[in-house]
This record gives structure tokens, C-alpha cells and sequence, in this order.
């Protein structure tokens, strides 16, 4: 059935058809609707779970964390703030192994406060051992939301879900909502293989000697590769149930293009767009699209952008004194690859600054050129800075 | 033997393979004729190691000689010595 | 598979906790009164640590650590993961030390408390970071030495009242709040009964010496927690549905100088200092109705 909904509200609802046992949340701007909605899917019966108003985002994790080891299937929603101050728990819950479900309405890091979208919050805990996704458009929140449980179910790793606060969170777009009968069939429900049971007493949590503990955190890492495998089964099984796949990243056009860019969430519609303009010009650009950016979807990565001149990659994250984490782990990927292709590392649409098309044009100007004069001579621009006030002469 | 993920475990109560007995200096011993069985010592025994019955019966194993057993009987029935080690 | 020593007991024995620890003591006989039918949710500290050496554990109960300030998260989390699968015969208990719930943990402890779930929570109270080596925590008693409150030319120990914790939890309209001592192990015994039979939020907080904190010698442990109870230092009372009731009024209180002399990390107080402490455990004991 088809929906105008926000993705605050697609992931409320995907939460609902999988059928959550215990939502622990704190609201926070803006998922906050994510909170308000499965209230009301409680408060009204149509969705059977305890719903726990906690008291701060750390207790919000830290519950979940509680539920899900005595076999509960537990979700939250967070961004920005909150996001951090749960942090300690987000490596916590991913080093007890428990699938938990997260969904992450992107928005940018205090000081000075923001309440507008960037990905500081999410790409600040890219190390924390969770599988990280990013949406397009709500239609893809509801969909990822929904895969989210299947995966993290069969890896034991917890999953978050993200995608840009108000650019998606607020913004009505039509969503295909899935029936709770056909849901069913795709999500079982949740039978862990360990849980907290008196008929079976068993200790989580325990004080990790250098004995033993980097071999967990081995086993951590080889949890996230094999998450690439459940990604792919998850996303292929979704996609017989419902008609719908999206895969680790999406190739736009990319296969023939010298000139490509790359990004990640709702960003990527507004450069398909552009993408579309130079094709219909007989301009060979593409886009290519990171889902997941937790688990790095390397060999992709590879495959896809290996041919390209230039890649221009767009970001909405800095890491202070180095470069954007996008920017950084792409790079990265094609160490000591033959085929590398120039890149350049556009740092954009920071605390909810707005990423137009004009500023996608100048990327790829800038792309063309450096594929042209095959060199990059600055590696680390900003889209969309306003120069004068940062002193920055034209 | 691989590890069990998130090291989770599974075998309750196994810290009992680890013996402690061998931290203690001075050991409790249980003069039966004065045990009556109350079971104090029992109760106050961190480990636990000293079992409610009459005579007290001290798992040497675990005790780690603290004491408390021989600072508490109302009989004054159990006394700590000087542990003799090789 | 070897046979289980004291198999009865639900904390095994071969943890390491230190000889004569007030604190391991406080945990088995919290065990031993609630029973198998529990999901544990401790906070880090002296006995998570002592107890869970990977890949030992000395609990015969599930059991969870998580993190430090948040036991009461984790242990509601255990509770609504229960009720939402409609298991029932199963009580949450979050266990956790006095710093990690007077101070880190409160926040945790006091939503916890407010939403109401079934949990019983149990504060093992040894009156300061122990596990990190006796750093003061808002429990630490007026006058002590501590690593963070030690004795020196211009400051001499801690210099702050023990934060109340009972009557903060009281505050927030808990039906069941006790104080217990481990000298006093068959009445924390009945009060942990007590508070795990009530359906709602219970908090039961037990004074538990440090033989290494306080620096006392390792047999000394209970003879020095029954001097807190009997010089009026740490009352036994409870409050029931907003009523107070003292469990142990001591006959003939004695003076508060007999429990402060066992204690190494007393050592330092002068005879006025010990005059200052007698006042307020004076007013503290008036306010229970102790003589």
C-alpha cells in the first residue's frame, strides 16, 4: 500500500512490521518523530512491544543491550547528540555480539549546535563494530530498516540505518508499505542461538584478558566481512518478497565514464539528476552510490570506480586534520591497485548547507580537469563555503 | 577450541578451576570437639569454603586464610595457623 | 567435568576477590536469598571484575555486565525484554558498587525508578572506587582517606558528608528501600526477600567493608561493618510505601571512636576531628529515632 510518508515515519513503521519486542528511545531532533510514532503504534495496540521512555540515549542503548541478551528483539532511534553519548555503548553492544537494530537520522555534531543534516554523527562511530547504511529516500529506510533485523539476526552484529535528518527525515515522499503477512515471511521471528535464561545460566560481558581479546576482536571483524555476504542474501531475499533490491552500491552510468562521483544518501538523487542532464548532452558522467559503508564494500568499490579518470567524491564529514572518512577509506581501497583513479575530496552541505547543482557541476568540472591534466593538484576542497567570512579571498 | 562470539560464557560457575587455596599464609583449623554445628562461619565465608556442619568442614582448595571464620565463632573453635609451605 | 564445590551456592567459589572482601560476601548471600530464578545486570567494578576473568565466571546465574553507570539501564532493558516476550518467574537484579550508583550510575538508577519497572537493585556500598584502587565517591564518608581525599598539610581526607542515597531513592517514591550490613547477613537476607517479592522497584543498599580500602586486617571485615550498625555510623532501617522503619536500634550506642580506631583510613583524626563525627552521626541517629 502505498504512503506519503517521512523517513521518520518509514522507519517507524518498518520497526512495527518487524515486529520489535522493546523500542527504548529519547527523542531527539530529528528523529523524534521516529519516537512519537511507535508511541502511538503501542498506545493503540498495534504494536504489541514495551516501549521504554528512558531517561538519556545511554540508557536507551544500555536497555536495548539488556533486552536483546534475554532474547528480546530490541530497536532505538538517535542522532547527532544522542548518537555520542551512547557511543560508549554502540562499541559495547556490538562487542556482546547483540542484534540490535539502530536507526540514525543524520545530523551534524556540536559546537556550535546544529540541528541540520550532515554525517559527523554516524561516520564519528564508523569504527564502532556496527553495519552502517545509508538511504537514498524513504523508500529505502522502510526496505533497509526491515533488512536491518534479517541481517543482524544472522551475523549477531548490531545495524544502523541512516539517513539525512529533515532532507529525509521530515520530507514526505511516496513509500511502497509492505503487508505484516508478507513481512512475515520475509523476517522470522528472532530465536537466539545465546540468551540470558535461568534454565541456562550463562555470563556476558566478562572481563576480556590479553589472553583472549584480540582474538574477539578478530571474530568482531570477521563478523563485519561476512556481513557483505548477509547484506547481499538479505537484500536478494527482500527482494523476492517485495520486488525491491538496492545491493552494497549502485553503479548510475558509472560503467563507460572517464568522470564519475561519489557519494552516499539522499545526496545521490540530486546527482543523478545532473548525471541525467550531461547523459541527455551525450556527456559520459556517473554516479557511484555507497549503501553500505559499514561493512567497506571494497572489491566493489574496485570494480566499480577502477576504470574512471576521476572520481570526485562528495561528503558531508570531515575528519579534523585529515581528510573526509569517505574520501579516505575509497583512497584507501585501491592501495597498492594497478588501475587507480585520480580523486579529489569535496567536503560539502555541512550542518544542513544545502548541496546544489551547482555546486555538483563544479565537482565535476573539477573531476574533468583533473582527469584532463591527469593530476590533482588540491586534494581537499569545501562545496558551497561562503569564502569572505573564513577569509579566503576568490 | 574456537571462542564462543562476544565471549560470552556458557559453563556456570567454572571460576571453581581456578583453586585459590593457594594465596592463603595461614589456614583455619577446626577443633570438633568445640564445633556445634552453628554454621556462622559458613555464613560469614566469602569464598565460600567452610561448610555448615558439625564439625565445620574448610575447603582448602579455596580458603585464602583471611580469617574471618576464627574471628567470629561464638566458640572460639577455629583457630589460624601458620601455613607451612615447601 | 569436575564436581561442583558448595554446589548449592549460586557464586562460585575460585573468584578473586581479596581474603576476607566484604563485598563478595554481599553477593553470595544476596544470591543465596533470591535464588536461581534471577537475570543479574552488574555494573563494572570490584565484583564484576573478581568474578568474570574470561573465560571463568563464578556466577550460576545469567548474568551481564555492560558498562559502569548503567546497571539500572541494562537491568530495565532485562525486565522489558521479559515482559515483552511474556516470561514471568524471572526478577531483574542490577547489582552495582557505590560509585556506581551514587555517582555515575544515578542518573540511570533514578529513570529506572521513575518508569517503574520490576527490578530489585542492590548497592554494595564499600564507601569508594575500590576497584580502581579507593578513590572517593560521593559515598565516602566525612574524614576518610581515600587516594583522591588523602592526608596532607592542607587538606586532610574527605571533606563531604556521605551523599544519602536511600533517602534519594526514597524521594522517588520506591515502594521498598533497606539499608543492610553483611554483619548483619540474616536481616539483608530478609529485606532482599522482601524487596524481590514486591512487583515494582526496590533498592536495598549494603554496607560491605574493604579490607584493603579501609585498612583493616582481613578477619576484621565483619566485626568492623557490626561497629558502623551498633556506634549508629550506618543505620539498619527501612522505608516501606513512604513509612520509615529502624530494623536495629542499638541498645546502648556506642561511641562512634570504637568503629573509626579498627579503620587504617581513620587513622589520621584528631580528637576533634572524631568530635566532629560524633555530632553528626548524633543527628543522624536522632533523625532515625536512635538514642
Amino acid at each position: 500500500m502505498r504512503q506519503m510518508l517521512n523517513g521518520d515515519e518509514a522507519a517507524a513503521i518498518a520497526a512495527k512490521l518487524a515486529r520489535v519486542n522493546v523500542v527504548s528511545a529519547y527523542p531527539i531532533t530529528p528523529q523524534t518523530i521516529v519516537v512519537e510514532r511507535l508511541s502511538e503504534f503501542v498506545a493503540n495496540g498495534e504494536l504489541g512491544a514495551e516501549f521504554m521512555k528512558v531517561e538519556s540515549e545511554h540508557s536507551a542503548l544500555s536497555a536495548c543491550i539488556g533486552a536483546s541478551a534475554v532474547g528480546a528483539r530490541a530497536f532505538t532511534a538517535t542522532s547527532s547528540q544522542g548518537l555520542m553519548l551512547m557511543s560508549e555503548m554502540l562499541f559495547v553492544a556490538s562487542g556482546l555480539r547483540l542484534p540490535i537494530v539502530m536507526v540514525n537520522a543524520n545530523r551534524s555534531l556540536s559546537a556550535p549546535l546544529s540541528i541540520w543534516c550532515d554525517w559527523g554523527d554516524s561516520m564519528a562511530v564508523r569504527d564502532c563494530g556496527w553495519v552502517q547504511l545509508q538511504c537514498e529516500n524513504n523508500q529505502e529506510v522502510l526496505d533497509s530498516t526491515l533488512q536491518a533485523f534479517l541481517v543482524a539476526e544472522s551475523l549477531l552484529l548490531p545495524v544502523m540505518v541512516c539517513f539525512d535528518g529533515y532532507i529525509l527525515s521530515h520530507t514526505a515522499e511516496p513509500v511502497d508499505v509492505p503487508g505484516q503477512a508478507e513481512v512475515d515471511r520475509f523476517l522470522p521471528p528472532y530465536r537466539p542461538k545465546y540468551k540470558l535464561d535461568p534454565e541456562k545460566p550463562a555470563t556476558m560481558g566478562a572481563m576480556g584478558v590479553p589472553e583472549y581479546y584480540e582474538e574477539f576482536k578478530f571474530m568482531q571483524q570477521a563478523a563485519m566481512q561476512a556481513a557483505k555476504e548477509e547484506l547481499v542474501k538479505a537484500d536478494n531475499e527482500f527482494a523476492k518478497h517485495f520486488g525491491r533490491k538496492y545491493g552494497l552500491i549502485e553503479k548510475y552510468h558509472s560503467d563507460d565514464a572517464d568522470v564519475l562521483l561519489l557519494t552516499m544518501g539522499s545526496l545521490s538523487s540530486s546527482v543523478k539528476e545532473i548525471i541525467d542532464r550531461y547523459r541527455r548532452r551525450g556527456e559520459k558522467v556517473g554516479l557511484v552510490k555507497v549503501r553500505a559503508f559499514r561493512p567497506l564494500p571494497v572489491d566493489e568499490l574496485i570494480e566499480a570506480l577502477g576504470h574512471a579518470k576521476a572520481v570526485a567524491i562528495l561528503e558531508k564529514d570531515v575528519s579534523f586534520g585529515s581528510a573526509g572518512a569517505l574520501f579516505l577509506d575509497t583512497a584507501a581501497s585501491f592501495i597498492n591497485v594497478d588501475k587507480a583513479p585520480l580523486m579529489i575530496d569535496f567536503i560539502c552541505g555541512m550542518g544542513g548547507r544545502d548541496v546544489d547543482s551547482l555546486h555538483i557541476k563544479e565537482a565535476l568540472r573539477a573531476a574533468a580537469k583533473a582527469a584532463k591534466a591527469g593530476e590533482v593538484k588540491k586534494i581537499v576542497r569545501w562545496l558551497g563555503l561562503r569564502e569572505k567570512l573564513v577569509g579566503l579571498e576568490e | 577450541m574456537k571462542l564462543p562470539p562476544g565471549a560470552i560464557i556458557t559453563e556456570p560457575g567454572n571460576s571453581a578451576n581456578y583453586e585459590t587455596g593457594g594465596w592463603r599464609s595461614r589456614k583455619p583449623e577446626v577443633d570438633a570437639a568445640k564445633c556445634t554445628g552453628c554454621g556462622l562461619c559458613s555464613m560469614y565465608c566469602p569464598e565460600p569454603c567452610i561448610s555448615k556442619s558439625k564439625p565445620a568442614v574448610v575447603n582448602y582448595r579455596y580458603c585464602k586464610g583471611c580469617g574471618i571464620c576464627a574471628a567470629e565463632c561464638p566458640f572460639h573453635a577455629i583457630t589460624m595457623v601458620e601455613e607451612e609451605r615447601t | 567435568m569436575m564436581e561442583k564445590p558448595f554446589e548449592e551456592t549460586l557464586v562460585a567459589p575460585g573468584h578473586r576477590a581479596c581474603a576476607g572482601c566484604g563485598c563478595i560476601l554481599a553477593m553470595r548471600l544476596a544470591l543465596q536469598a533470591l535464588g536461581k530464578n534471577v537475570i543479574v545486570s552488574m555494573a563494572t567494578g570490584c565484583m564484576e571484575v573478581v568474578t568474570t576473568p574470561y573465560p571463568e565466571t563464578a556466577w550460576r546465574v545469567p548474568w551481564i555486565h555492560a558498562a559502569f553507570e548503567n546497571a539500572a539501564a541494562v537491568a530495565s532493558g532485562v525486565e522489558a525484554g521479559l515482559k515483552s516476550l511474556g516470561k514471568s518467574g524471572v526478577k531483574s537484579v542490577a547489582i552495582a558498587g557505590d560509585g556506581g550508583t551514587a555517582d555515575i550510575g544515578l542518573q540511570a538508577l533514578s529513570g529506572a525508578i521513575e518508569r517503574g519497572h520490576d527490578f530489585l537493585y542492590i548497592c554494595y556500598d564499600n564507601e569508594a572506587y575500590m576497584n580502581t584502587g579507593v578513590q572517593r565517591s560521593g559515598a565516602t564518608p566525612f574524614g576518610a582517606w581515600t587516594t583522591t581525599t588523602p592526608i596532607g598539610k592542607v587538606k586532610r581526607g574527605e571533606d563531604r558528608p556521605k551523599k544519602d542515597l536511600p533517602a534519594i531513592i526514597a524521594a522517588h517514591g520506591a515502594p521498598y528501600v533497606a539499608t543492610a550490613s553483611v554483619a548483619y547477613p540474616v536481616d539483608y537476607m530478609n529485606k532482599l526477600k522482601k524487596a524481590a517479592a514486591i512487583h515494582g522497584p526496590t533498592y536495598v543498599q549494603v554496607h560491605a567493608p574493604c579490607t584493603p580500602g579501609w585498612r583493616i586486617d582481613n578477619n576484621k571485615t565483619i566485626e568492623v561493618a557490626r561497629l558502623a550498625v551498633l556506634t549508629g555510623a550506618w543505620v539498619l532501617y527501612e522505608v516501606e510505601n513512604g513509612k520509615l522503619n529502624v530494623t536495629l536500634k542499638p541498645p546502648k550506642r556506642r561511641p562512634v571512636a570504637d568503629y573509626l580506631k579498627m579503620q587504617g583510613r581513620f587513622r589520621h583524626l584528631t580528637d576533634a576531628e572524631i568530635v566532629e563525627i560524633q555530632r553528626m552521626v548524633d543527628e543522624q541517629c536522632k533523625r532515625f529515632g536512635i538514642e
